[in-house]
């Protein structure tokens, strides 16, 4: 017999003469303690993720291309990782080229197999799209694609990510029923909160462990 | 402090090193300023006593719901993955799964691994095993980093490297990496950094564990902090997740109140930087991501707790740790001391059943049953009730089925016989008066050395004239001084 067919025999003679539990999940525990009034929400999320480090800026959705240069200009950075089959990785390309900005723009457009190097080591900084935001925990949604691959969020020291003010819901529960994950999940979805961290030598919180040292949300008001 | 403890031969036994791990004062430090930071952290998470209590009801619910359809919930998720395009592979022992592991790598001829943090692959003593077969296999979040480059066991669960300060984390990347001294964190965590990234670059495969797994939708949810999860689970073209089996759950939703628990209750924090939710390899159109995922469930004694109702229990667990933060005992002793891959109060409970009663004879004795884990356990797993069935469990005699692989290891038969002659002294009362007659007149024969109780304490002598006695005489000189009034 294989290990399979062991291990759920020996766990069918333990749960032998029982029945299964009845599902008695008590949504307002995950859903009642976490709600906010909607001019709440978006500050609760701020302070949040301003709290492990994250800078956030609302803007009107028009103007966040001239934040992410200026962004980078403070910084004195070279270059930027985006996503050219996105709207956002269009709208900034425009913007660039209007611009005539000198950072360099890098479209994440081929397999990682292809330019391994250089993503680890030589850029600088990439820009994201979000699926929202959790306000609760202070949580970004990311939704990665083909078209916005998942080490954009990890691998550059600065990772700038876009959050439509309109997708901030209240908690995680609520978040999982709207957009319906159980119906289907990308291959990676990721709540990120935070720039990475790590507290692992003295309980010291340290920044830019592994992912980026620097994380920054710009929350975009409809017009 | 440390000559008021009896000196005892260090021996390979939990009695041993706690005696080492006692009299060592930076140690005791190192400890006891991590785990009442961590005590604060978790009780600032939990503000709100009704909310904590709620919360942590809904969380025993859905752990013991998963397990009352355990076998059911293994085979959904395995269907669910599969159709996903992840392999699951079945593992009865940690050889088996070692064995699975190695194989995969084999076949595609690789020869470096990255690990993000996982328990079950110290279980498995996964980087033992394949650095005997030259396979270089690194761990890549800090603590366990820090810890693999000195040698050394974690010493917590969730923060591996405790029992270490900066000067001597600085001292050990001077002598291992050769890099200079420094007093500062945050040069040692990038240090760390630029280290571990050439080897994410490098990897052949990332090895990882799993927090959650959902067999709804066939998704292996993982927490971290530092990315590393992250990287060991994007960069390298494999990913092998190695896991648990009690580590499944039903559905997606159940996930919300079990993160939110375990992060409150492991670090204080309301999520952890990442959640890490992977539902399958990389798709023929996308540019990232392995492009083979494959998730090794292992038993290694789990059924066996399983088996039981009662010890069924000790599956709920989410690994939080909060358990041996609040642990007086783990607090004093850390968590070496327990000499196994599991330690405090978790450790305790759920080593037995993975290496046997006899291996671990004294770790459900290790606790004065105060009853802090228990209080605080987000899933509400009865800790104190379980060490003490498990205490019963070692002392039954080889007469009597054992329940727990190595059960009755502690059985003697002069306790037996002393503890039946305690109850008959005690159930028959002509018995018991001439016993307290003789105690009473004879108790200055009482032997000086009562074996490990007069180890620290004198040897009691009984009272001349019992309380019984006192109290009859007392009543009677009340009663003679009424009738005068």
């Amino acid at each position: 017999m294989s290990a399979r067919d062991n291990i759920l025999k020996k766990l069918r003679a333990g749960l032998e003469g029982s029945t299964p539990r009845p599902d008695q999940f008590d949504e307002t525990l995950v859903t009642e303690p976490w709600q906010y009034a909607p001019e709440d929400r978006i500050q609760r999320l701020r302070s949040l993720m301003e709290t492990v480090h994250t800078e956030v800026y609302t803007l009107a959705a028009a103007n966040w291309p001239a934040k992410v240069q200026e962004l980078l200009e403070n910084r004195r950075l070279a270059n930027l990782l985006y996503a050219p089959g996105t709207g956002h990785g269009q709208q900034l390309a425009e913007f660039w080229a209007e611009a005539a900005a000198e950072q360099n723009l890098l479209a994440y457009d081929r397999p990682i197999e292809e330019w391994k190097e250089e993503l680890f080591w030589q850029v600088d900084a990439s820009i994201t799209g979000t699926a929202g935001a959790i306000a609760a925990t202070g949580s970004l949604v990311l939704w990665p694609d083909r078209h916005e691959p998942r080490l954009m969020s990890l691998l550059p020291p600065l990772h700038i990510a876009l959050l439509k003010a309109s997708e901030v819901e209240d908690n995680l529960y609520v978040m999982m029923e709207k957009q319906n994950w159980p119906a289907g999940l990308p291959t990676n979805l990721l709540l990120v909160s935070g720039p990475s961290k790590t507290a692992d030598i003295e309980q010291v919180l340290a920044y830019g462990a592994h992912g980026p040292k620097e994380l920054v949300v710009l929350i975009l008001e409809d017009a | 402090m440390s000559q008021r403890i009896p000196v005892k031969e260090l021996t390979d036994s939990f009695r041993g090193r706690a005696v080492g791990a006692l009299a060592d004062a930076q140690l005791r430090t190192n400890f006891r300023v991590a785990m009442d930071s961590l005590m604060k952290k978790r009780a600032d998470a939990f503000p709100d006593e009704e909310e904590r209590e709620g919360l942590r009801e809904l969380g025993n619910h859905i752990k013991a719901r998963a397990l009352s359809r355990l076998p059911d919930l293994l085979e959904q998720l395995e269907a669910k993955l599969t159709e996903n395009g992840v392999h699951v592979h079945w593992a009865e022992t940690t050889e088996e799964a070692n064995r699975i592991v190695h194989t995969i790598i084999e076949s595609k001829q690789g020869s470096q691994v990255v690990k993000g943090k996982s328990m079950v692959s110290e279980e498995m003593e996964m980087n033992d095993y394949l650095a005997e077969r030259d396979i270089e296999c690194l761990e890549s979040d800090m603590g366990e980093y820090i810890v693999q480059l000195d040698g050394e066991k974690p010493s917590h669960i969730i923060m591996p490297a405790i029992h270490k300060n900066r000067r001597q984390v600085s001292k050990l990347f001077h002598n291992k990496l050769g890099v200079d001294e420094t007093d500062d964190v945050n040069e040692l965590i990038q240090i760390g950094r630029r280290t571990l990234r050439k080897k994410f670059l490098e990897a052949d495969v990332g090895v990882s564990g799993v927090n959650f797994a959902i067999a709804e939708t066939g998704t292996l949810l993982l927490v971290e902090n530092e990315g590393n999860g992250r990287m060991s689970t994007t960069v390298p073209p494999v990913h092998v997740a190695v896991t648990g089996i009690e580590k499944v759950v039903a559905n997606l939703r159940d996930v919300a109140p079990l993160l939110s628990l375990l992060t409150r209750s492991a670090l204080g924090q309301p999520i952890t930087t990442y959640v890490n939710m992977i539902s399958g390899p990389r798709k023929a159109d996308e540019l990232d991501g392995p492009e083979e995922v494959h998730l090794v469930l292992l038993d290694n004694g789990r059924s066996g707790a399983f088996a039981d109702a009662q010890l069924r229990q000790t599956l709920n667990c989410i690994r939080c740790g909060a358990c041996m933060n609040h642990c007086p005992v783990y607090t004093r002793v850390g968590g070496h001391t327990y000499g196994e891959v599991y330690p405090g109060p978790i450790g305790k409970i759920v080593t037995p059943h993975m290496v046997g009663l006899d291996h671990v004879p004294d770790h459900p004795s290790a606790s004065s049953l105060c009853g802090a884990c228990g209080e605080v356990c987000p899933v509400k797993i009865p800790i104190p009730e379980l060490l003490q069935r498990l205490r019963q469990e070692n002392v039954k005699s080889p007469d009597e089925p054992a329940v727990v692989q190595g059960g009755g290891s502690k059985y003697s038969w002069k306790e037996r016989a002393l503890w039946r002659m305690w109850m008959a002294l005690n159930t028959r009362p002509t018995l018991y008066k001439c016993f307290l007659w003789a105690a009473t007149r004879l108790g200055k024969l009482t032997p000086k050395n009562l074996g490990p109780w007069t180890e620290n304490h004198t040897a009691p002598v009984p009272a001349r004239r019992s309380l019984h006695d006192l109290a009859k005489a007392h009543l009677n000189a009340e009663k003679t001084s009424g009738d005068r009034s």
